[in-house]
């Protein structure tokens, strides 16, 4: 097991992505930041702040939850839990940065593109993970990465954040 | 995604009646529930979670509401539907339950709602099948989905279950919703008191874990929901029965007896209403009813239901 990012990793790393996503953000559209529940949701709530300091005022925030759009229910088994999406924003004509923690096979991804799409039809969305860790099985790719890193299909990347998990810190299993 | 392996609280393919169930299994499934809520809220009032499953609507009994709601529940999570009512069947050939679930069985169905004027229909052909089966009603057994969505909608309007004083009233005795409802609300934790003549709220009930009352006026002050059972009409006739004026006297809801009440009182009716006996219109549609939320929040529990049952069935 070998550590990727400490706590001011992950604290130094969100930053930039910040940065970058105030960048990036067309000045002509609302901004919003939605979260794949449940960590995507944790970062995404840290990422306002960040991105409000870089200079982008107004942004929107929200969480979906995909659990309903995933294509393997019928195989996870009553282990999904399902939860609420929260966006109480019409998603329609926004520029979206959709935030996830790891980005591995991209099936959440495609997940979470489903449920947005049943809610609206945003200008734009990117995606924007904390760790791109490879092996993906659809065509998606991130245009905001925080970390990038090779592995082997039997590791793990496990983030582990401080409201959810108690700590901080993303290892490589 | 980091998947987290949580032990599951739901692992049950049917759902028969509330007894059966802990107050863990109720609470999650009611969780799950506000999940679904929202989805009747949005623009696209569908996501694809039984896509591609069947539910069989297996109605030997009438019903408008809940046959609607379970209809609407499975097309909002994109299952198929199909109706079988029991005036087109073979049943009036005189076929078997046994055999007409079989045979419905063979031809792929995943869910079986069976709505049965008899006790034990659901329970009967949950054995005799593979199916997942839901019990959407069995003679004066069980209602369990009526008694899920009425904890829902008082634990949304009140915040929560637990140490709530609740009226049931009128024909416990012979009311499946008023069984489903006592065994959901005694294992949240809610004071449950069943109001009616003696013949049609037998101290028996105490059995229950309900207190039996036969006067309405003493307990009007100290109750956070009541609930008004219908009185069916094929009842009235009967010697169980006192006369409809008698029984609107002592135990019919109106405005008088809802300004003894506490102001913020849930008057809930599982409908349909037979307005000016149990329930006076007034009443009926003022602010302290809950009728039309139940019947909306009965779509999302049923959602849950759906869901829940063939997901354990999934994993099995």
């Amino acid at each position: 097991m070998s550590t990727l990012l400490d706590k001011d990793g992950i604290q130094h790393t969100l930053r930039r992505l910040a940065s970058e996503i105030a960048q990036q953000a067309p000045r002509n559209a609302q901004v919003a930041i939605v979260g794949i529940r449940r960590r995507g949701e944790t970062l995404a709530h840290r990422l306002l702040p960040l991105v409000r300091e870089a200079g982008l005022d107004g942004i929107q925030h929200g969480a979906v939850d995909i659990t309903l759009y995933r294509d393997d229910l019928t195989t996870i088994g009553p282990s999904a839990t399902v939860r609420k999406t929260e966006i109480y924003f019409d998603i329609t004509d926004t520029w979206l940065v959709l935030v996830d923690d790891v980005l591995y096979t991209g099936r959440s991804v495609r997940a979470a593109l489903d449920a947005l799409t049943d809610l609206g039809r945003p200008q734009a969305i990117r995606l924007c993970v904390l760790v791109d860790r490879g092996w993906r099985e659809l065509p998606i790719q991130p245009d905001f990465t925080g970390l990038r890193i090779d592995t082997e299909p039997a590791d793990n990347v496990k983030v582990r954040l401080l409201e959810v998990d108690g700590e901080e810190r993303v290892d490589l299993i | 995604m980091t998947s987290e392996p949580e032990r599951p609280v739901w692992t049950r393919r049917h759902l028969l009646s509330l007894d059966e169930l802990t107050a863990d299994e109720i609470r999650f499934l009611l969780d799950t529930a506000e999940s679904f809520k929202q989805v009747s809220t949005r623009s696209v009032k569908k996501v694809p979670a039984l896509r591609g499953h069947v539910v069989v609507n297996m109605f030997f009994e009438e019903s408008t509401r809940t046959r609607t709601s379970f209809t609407l529940a499975a097309q909002r999570l994109s299952a198929d539907v199909v109706e079988f009512s029991e005036k087109l069947s073979s049943v009036k050939k005189g076929e078997s339950l046994r055999d007409t679930a079989r045979n419905i069985e063979a031809m792929g169905v995943d869910i079986m709602v069976v709505r049965h004027p008899a006790a034990g229909a659901a329970q009967q052909i949950a054995e005799s099948t593979a199916c997942c089966v839901v019990n959407a009603g069995d003679g004066q057994h069980a209602h369990p989905t009526q008694g899920l969505l009425d904890l829902f909608t008082i634990r949304e309007v009140k915040g929560r279950v637990e140490g709530l004083n609740v009226a049931i009233v009128g024909d416990v005795a012979h009311s499946r919703v008023a069984r489903s409802d006592v065994a959901g609300l005694v294992k949240l934790g809610a004071r449950v008191t069943l109001v009616g003549p003696p013949t049609l709220v037998p101290r028996t009930f105490e059995a229950l874990g309900a207190r039996v009352v036969h006067d309405l006026e003493t307990v009007l002050p100290e109750m956070d929901v009541i609930s008004m059972l219908r009185i069916q009409s094929e009842r009235i006739s009967s010697n169980v029965f006192p006369s409809l004026r008698e029984y609107v006297f002592l135990y019919g809801m109106n405005r008088e007896r809802l300004a003894r009440c506490k102001p913020d009182v849930l008057i809930m009716h599982p409908g349909p209403v037979n307005r000016g006996i149990e329930l006076a219109a007034d009443v009926a549609d003022g602010p302290n009813s809950s009728i039309l939320r139940q019947v909306s929040n009965g779509l999302a529990v049923r959602m849950a239901v759906l869901f829940l049952c063939q997901q354990a069935s999934n994993a099995a």
